[in-house]
C-alpha cells in the first residue's frame, strides 16, 4: 500500500493531469457534485456521490456513431472517430465502479460495442472508499463493499493522507508514474477507517434490504404481480431515474442532417418514455404501468436471468434522491417482497 | 393536521361523498413522500401522511383522476389551488368528479437545503418551535426553519385558497412576496452576463423531462418535443444551444398560464432554477398588461389571450432601455 | 460478424419488383457486386437511408441464392416510404445479419413442414421455403397455406404460380379474404382455411402474419391437436441497434433482435404477454 500526504494531493493531481485528462467530483454552481475536469485550484469534493453517475465517461449522453455523405444515388460512409486521449477518473465510489462491470456485460458481450470499449481502454479508475454513507445507500445489498472499492487503484482518504492500493496493471503503472510523491505505508490507518465505516454501514436504514425474493425468480410471476398498478400510479413518466442511474444503458439511434452531411448519433433513451417502443403499427407498452414495470423487471429479473444472477442495480441511491415522486427500486423491491409474505 | 385530514378523508369515503382520496403516502425515510390514491379507510390508516415534506402539487394528477368514474377527494395546499383553478379554466379537469379540500401550509422543507449544509445520513426530523432537529447517522443538527424551507415557500405568494369545496383550518391572505427579487437581479445584468448565467445553468440539463412532466401547465396530450412528426422532437440536441431552447420554448408555452407553483425547480435533478424563467414572464405580464395571477379565478381572460387597443407596442422593449 | 456492429456497409439496389400495390421486393448487392453477407433463413438486416432512418427487415431470399439478398417490404412508415420511391442503382446502407433464424439445420430437418402466412408475413417464410426447395431431400412434405386481402395483395404471386406450384411434393393452398373477379381459388380467412384443410398434426408449423391472424390460427391449430412446441413464428417490435443492447425490443428477458425473431409458441408462453 502507498501513501500520499494530504498536503501533496494537488501535486499528485497535477502530476497525473500533466499527461492525461483527470476528472473527479467537484462541486458545481448548484452546490451539487459533478465529475469535472481537474485544473489547477479545483477542489476535490469528498461528499458521498455525484448527481450524474460515472457511466458518462464510457457511455456519454450523446455521441456520434458515423457520418454519411449522400451524393445523388451514392453514399459515402465515414467513421469519423479520432483516437481518444487517455484519462483518469479519481474518486469513483464502490457502487459506480461496480456499475462498469454491469455495463461491460452489455457493451463488451458479442458483438462488442467498440465505442464503449475504446473508452474503457483509455480510462483508468481510481476509486475512493466511502467513509460517511448516506441514508439512501444500499450497495451492500448487491454484495458491494463500500470500504474496499474495485477499480484500477483503490484509495482511502484519512485525516492526513491518501492511501493507494493498485488493483490492476493499469493502476500499477499509474502509481509508478507518481512514485516520487508516494511512500510505502502501513495499512493500519486504512483498517481503522474501514472498521469505523462498517459501523455506519450496519446502521443504515436499508442495511437489511435483500434481493432474496428476486433470486432465480420466474419472470411471469413477478411480471403478473398486481402491485405494479399501485407502484406506478404516480409515476410522471420522466427519465430522471434512468438518466441518473449508473446501470441504465438503453439508447436511441437517430440521424441528423447538418446541411453538409448526415450524422448518425446515439443518445440515452428511457424505457419510461412513451415513445420508447412506439411503432408505426402500434405499441406493446401502452401505459405508464407497462413502462414502469419494464424498468424494474429489467433490473431485478431480466438482467439477472441473462447475466448469471447479477442484478442491474448497485444501490447507489441516486434514484431514491432524485425521483420527483420518490418512487424507486427500494420501494418496488419491498412492495413485491411484501406481497409474498 | 395529518390526523384531522385522515379523519376528514375517512368521513367523506364512508358517507359516500367521494370514492377515492388523492393524497400523500409515507415512504422509507422521513422525507420520501409519494402521491397516492387511497381507495378505502384501511389504506388511509396505514399510509396516509401530511407533513413538512408533502411538497408535490397534486393538481396535475386530477387530469387523469377526474376522468375516472366516481368522485375523487383531493387535498390542496394554497398554491396548489391556483394550479387546480388554472386547469379548470383550461377545461382539463372534470370538476364534477372532484371534491377539493383546502389545507393549510407553512412551507415545505427542501432536502437540498439540508444537504447543502452538509447534513447527510438523515434518519429523523422533529419540529421544535422555529427549528428543526435533524437526526442523522452522524449526530443531530438544529436548523432554523427558514434555512430548511424551499425557495418557493420562503417567497410564498399566497396562503389563500382560491378554490375549494371545503376548507380545513382558516384561510390565509395573498402575500407580498419577494419572488421577483432574483428576476430583477438577472434583469440588471448586462446581456452578456445574463446569457452566460443561463448558459451555465442550462449546461447541466440532462433532458430528463421531469420539469415538463410535473408541470400542471404542460398538459398537452402529446408534447411537440415527443412528436417525431414535429421535426423538433429530439432526445439529443444538435448542439448545446438547442438544448437550452427546450426550456425557453417551454417557458413561452406556459407564459400567462404558469401559476408559479415552482414544481419545475423542485423536481429538477440538477437544481436548475427553472422557475426564474416563468417568473420573468409573470413579471413582464404584470408590468405590461397590469397585475395578473394565473389560476386566481376561472373566468377572467388571460392578458396574452386578449387584445386591447391600450396594449403595449412591441417597441416597449426598446423603450425600456438596453438591458431588456 | 462485422466487428463494427453499428457501422453499416453500402448496398446497391440492382432490381426492384413491384409485388402488390404496397409491397416491393428489392434486390441488393455490395459495392463489389457480390452478396453483402451470408445468412440463415428467418434472419434480418438493418436497412437505412441516411437522414431518413434505419429499420429492420427480414431477408426474403434464400441463403442458397449465392448472388444477392432480397427484401420484400411493405410501405408503412417513414423509412419504407422512402425505400418505395427509390430507383434501381440507388445505394442504401445495410448491416446484419441479425437474429436467430429458423432452425433449418436442426429441429426442422426431416420434418413435414406446414407454412402458414398472411399478407407480408410470407416475406420471412419465403427464405425458408426456397431453402427447403433447394435442399429438398433433407425435409419431408411441404404444405403452404397463404392468404391475403385480395389476389393483388399476394406477395411473390408469380414465383408461387410458376415455381412452387410446379414443384413435386409441395402443396400450395391460396386464399383471399373476399370474392374477386378472375379468382377461382379459395375465398376466406386463413384461420378458417387451415381448419378446413385439416392438416396432419404431425407437421411442424412455421407461421407468420398479422397478430390477429396468428391469434386465431394458433387457436385453430390447437383445436386440431397441434402443440405449442410444433409451431414457430416470428416477432416484430421496435428496434434500433439490432444487437441486443439498445434495450427496446425485449419480450421479457428475450430480445427479439438477438434471441428472436423466431420463437416457438412454448417459448413465448414462458415470457410476459407484452408484444
Amino acid at each position: 500500500m502507498k501513501k500520499l500526504s494530504l498536503a501533496n494531493l494537488d501535486a499528485f493531481f497535477a502530476k497525473i493531469a500533466d499527461k492525461q485528462a483527470l476528472y473527479m467530483p467537484i462541486e458545481n454552481k448548484a452546490g451539487q457534485l459533478q465529475f469535472q475536469r481537474w485544473t489547477e485550484g479545483a477542489k476535490l469534493s469528498v461528499g458521498c456521490n455525484t448527481v450524474r453517475s460515472a457511466k458518462d465517461f464510457f457511455f456519454p449522453q450523446t455521441e456520434n456513431l458515423v457520418d454519411f455523405k449522400v451524393k445523388g444515388k451514392e453514399i459515402e460512409i465515414i467513421d469519423s472517430r479520432t483516437e481518444k486521449e487517455d484519462f483518469v477518473i479519481f474518486g469513483v465510489r464502490a457502487c459506480d465502479v461496480r456499475s462498469f462491470a454491469i455495463l461491460d456485460k452489455v457493451f463488451l458481450s458479442n458483438p462488442v460495442d467498440t465505442y464503449y470499449k475504446s473508452r474503457r481502454e483509455h480510462g483508468t479508475i481510481i476509486s475512493l472508499a466511502c467513509t460517511h454513507p448516506e441514508e439512501t445507500c444500499f450497495c451492500r445489498t448487491f454484495g458491494i463493499d463500500a470500504t474496499q472499492p474495485e477499480g484500477d487503484v483503490a484509495s482511502w482518504i484519512t485525516e492526513d493522507a491518501v492511501y493507494f492500493q493498485p488493483q490492476s496493471d493499469k493502476g500499477q503503472k499509474l502509481l509508478e508514474k507518481c512514485g516520487a510523491l508516494l511512500e510505502e505505508a502501513d495499512e493500519s490507518p486504512v483498517l481503522r477507517q474501514k472498521q469505523q465505516t462498517k459501523t455506519y454501514l450496519d446502521k443504515l436504514p436499508l442495511a437489511t434490504l435483500s434481493t432474496k425474493h428476486f433470486e432465480n425468480k420466474d419472470q411471469l410471476e413477478v411480471f403478473n404481480s398486481e402491485k405494479w398498478a399501485e407502484l406506478s400510479e404516480a409515476c410522471l413518466g420522466c427519465g430522471t431515474c434512468t438518466f441518473v442511474c449508473p446501470t441504465c444503458q438503453c439508447y436511441d439511434i437517430r440521424d441528423f442532417d447538418t446541411g453538409k452531411g448526415i450524422k448518425r448519433f446515439r443518445c440515452w433513451d428511457s424505457c419510461m418514455y412513451s415513445d420508447f417502443t412506439k411503432m408505426a403499427g402500434g405499441q406493446p407498452r401502452l401505459t405508464q404501468l407497462e413502462r414502469f414495470r419494464q424498468r424494474f423487471m429489467h433490473k431485478l429479473v431480466y438482467f439477472p436471468i441473462n447475466n448469471d444472477g447479477e442484478f442491474g442495480c448497485v444501490g447507489c441511491g441516486r434514484c431514491l434522491k432524485k425521483c420527483p415522486i420518490s418512487m424507486n427500486i427500494v420501494k418496488v423491491m419491498k412492495t413485491l417482497e411484501g406481497e409474498e409474505k | 393536521m395529518q390526523r384531522i385530514m385522515a379523519e376528514k378523508a375517512k368521513e367523506l369515503l364512508q358517507n359516500g361523498t367521494v370514492n377515492r382520496v388523492l393524497g400523500w403516502k409515507k415512504g422509507e425515510f422521513v422525507y420520501d413522500i409519494t402521491p397516492a390514491v387511497f381507495n378505502n379507510t384501511e389504506e388511509i390508516d396505514a399510509e396516509f401522511v401530511y407533513d413538512d415534506f408533502c411538497a408535490n402539487n397534486l393538481s396535475k394528477y386530477l387530469i387523469k383522476e377526474s376522468r375516472k368514474e366516481g368522485k375523487v377527494l383531493v387535498f390542496l395546499k394554497p398554491c396548489d389551488t391556483y394550479s387546480f383553478n388554472q386547469l379548470l379554466k383550461e377545461h382539463r379537469i372534470w370538476r364534477d368528479h372532484v371534491y377539493a379540500v383546502g389545507i393549510p401550509c407553512d412551507g415545505k422543507i427542501d432536502l437540498d437545503c439540508l444537504k447543502k449544509q452538509d447534513i447527510q445520513g438523515i434518519v429523523g426530523i422533529e419540529t421544535q418551535n422555529d427549528n428543526f432537529i435533524i437526526h442523522t447517522l452522524y449526530g443531530d443538527h438544529t436548523i432554523a426553519k427558514e434555512d430548511a424551507l424551499a425557495e418557493r415557500c420562503l417567497n410564498c405568494k399566497s396562503k389563500k385558497h382560491v378554490i375549494y369545496d371545503e376548507l380545513i383550518g382558516r384561510d390565509g391572505e395573498v402575500l407580498d412576496s419577494h419572488r421577483f427579487d432574483m428576476v430583477e437581479k438577472i434583469e440588471a445584468m448586462t446581456p452578456d452576463e445574463r446569457f452566460a448565467f443561463w448558459r451555465g445553468e442550462f449546461s447541466r440539463c440532462i433532458r430528463c423531462n421531469a420539469c415538463r412532466n410535473v408541470c400542471p401547465a404542460c398538459s398537452c396530450e402529446n408534447c411537440v418535443f415527443d412528436n417525431p412528426k414535429s421535426g423538433i422532437a429530439n432526445k439529443a440536441a444538435a448542439d448545446s444551444f438547442e438544448e437550452n431552447m427546450f426550456h425557453i420554448i417551454r417557458a413561452f408555452h406556459v407564459a400567462g398560464r404558469c401559476t408559479d407553483c415552482g414544481e419545475c425547480s423542485r423536481v429538477c435533478p440538477q437544481n436548475i432554477p427553472l422557475h426564474l424563467l416563468n417568473r420573468k414572464f409573470i413579471k413582464d405580464i404584470n408590468e405590461f398588461y397590469g397585475t395578473y395571477q394565473a389560476g386566481e379565478d376561472t373566468e377572467s381572460r388571460a392578458p396574452l389571450n386578449i387584445y386591447n387597443t391600450e396594449d403595449v407596442e412591441p417597441s416597449i422593449v426598446y423603450k425600456k432601455g438596453g438591458n431588456h | 460478424m462485422n466487428t463494427e456492429a453499428l457501422i453499416p456497409k453500402i448496398g446497391v439496389v440492382t432490381d426492384i419488383r413491384i409485388d402488390t400495390p404496397d409491397v416491393k421486393t428489392f434486390r441488393i448487392v455490395g459495392l463489389d457486386g457480390k452478396k453483402v453477407f451470408e445468412h440463415i433463413p428467418g434472419q434480418c438486416a438493418m436497412l437505412s437511408m441516411p437522414g431518413v432512418g434505419e429499420a429492420l427487415f427480414s431477408i426474403t431470399s434464400s441463403p442458397t441464392n449465392k448472388d444477392f439478398l432480397e427484401f420484400s417490404i411493405k410501405k408503412c412508415g417513414c423509412v419504407t416510404d422512402w425505400l418505395h420511391q427509390m430507383e434501381v442503382g440507388q445505394q442504401i446502407t445495410i448491416r446484419g445479419p441479425y437474429g436467430n433464424g429458423f432452425p433449418v439445420e436442426t429441429n426442422l430437418k426431416g420434418k413435414d413442414l406446414l407454412f402458414i402466412a398472411g399478407g407480408i408475413g410470407l416475406a420471412p417464410l419465403r427464405s425458408v421455403i426456397n431453402y427447403v426447395r433447394d435442399n429438398r431431400k433433407n425435409y419431408g412434405s411441404v404444405q403452404i397455406i397463404y392468404g391475403s386481402r385480395s389476389k393483388d395483395d399476394l406477395v411473390d404471386y408469380r414465383e408461387i404460380i410458376d415455381e412452387w406450384m410446379n414443384d413435386e411434393g409441395i402443396e400450395v393452398n391460396l386464399t383471399i379474404d373476399r370474392e374477386q373477379e378472375g379468382w377461382d381459388g379459395h375465398v376466406g380467412f386463413v384461420p378458417n382455411y387451415v381448419k378446413e384443410l385439416n392438416p396432419d398434426i404431425r407437421k411442424t408449423v412455421l407461421m407468420c402474419g398479422p397478430p390477429i391472424m396468428i391469434k386465431f390460427t394458433l387457436a385453430g391449430l390447437k383445436e386440431l391437436g397441434f402443440q405449442d412446441t410444433q409451431v414457430y413464428t416470428t416477432m416484430e417490435l421496435r428496434m434500433k441497434c439490432g444487437i441486443g443492447k439498445c434495450g427496446r425490443c425485449n419480450i421479457g428477458s428475450k430480445y427479439v433482435c438477438k434471441d428472436g425473431p423466431v420463437f416457438r409458441f412454448d417459448q413465448l408462453g414462458e415470457l410476459p404477454n407484452e408484444y
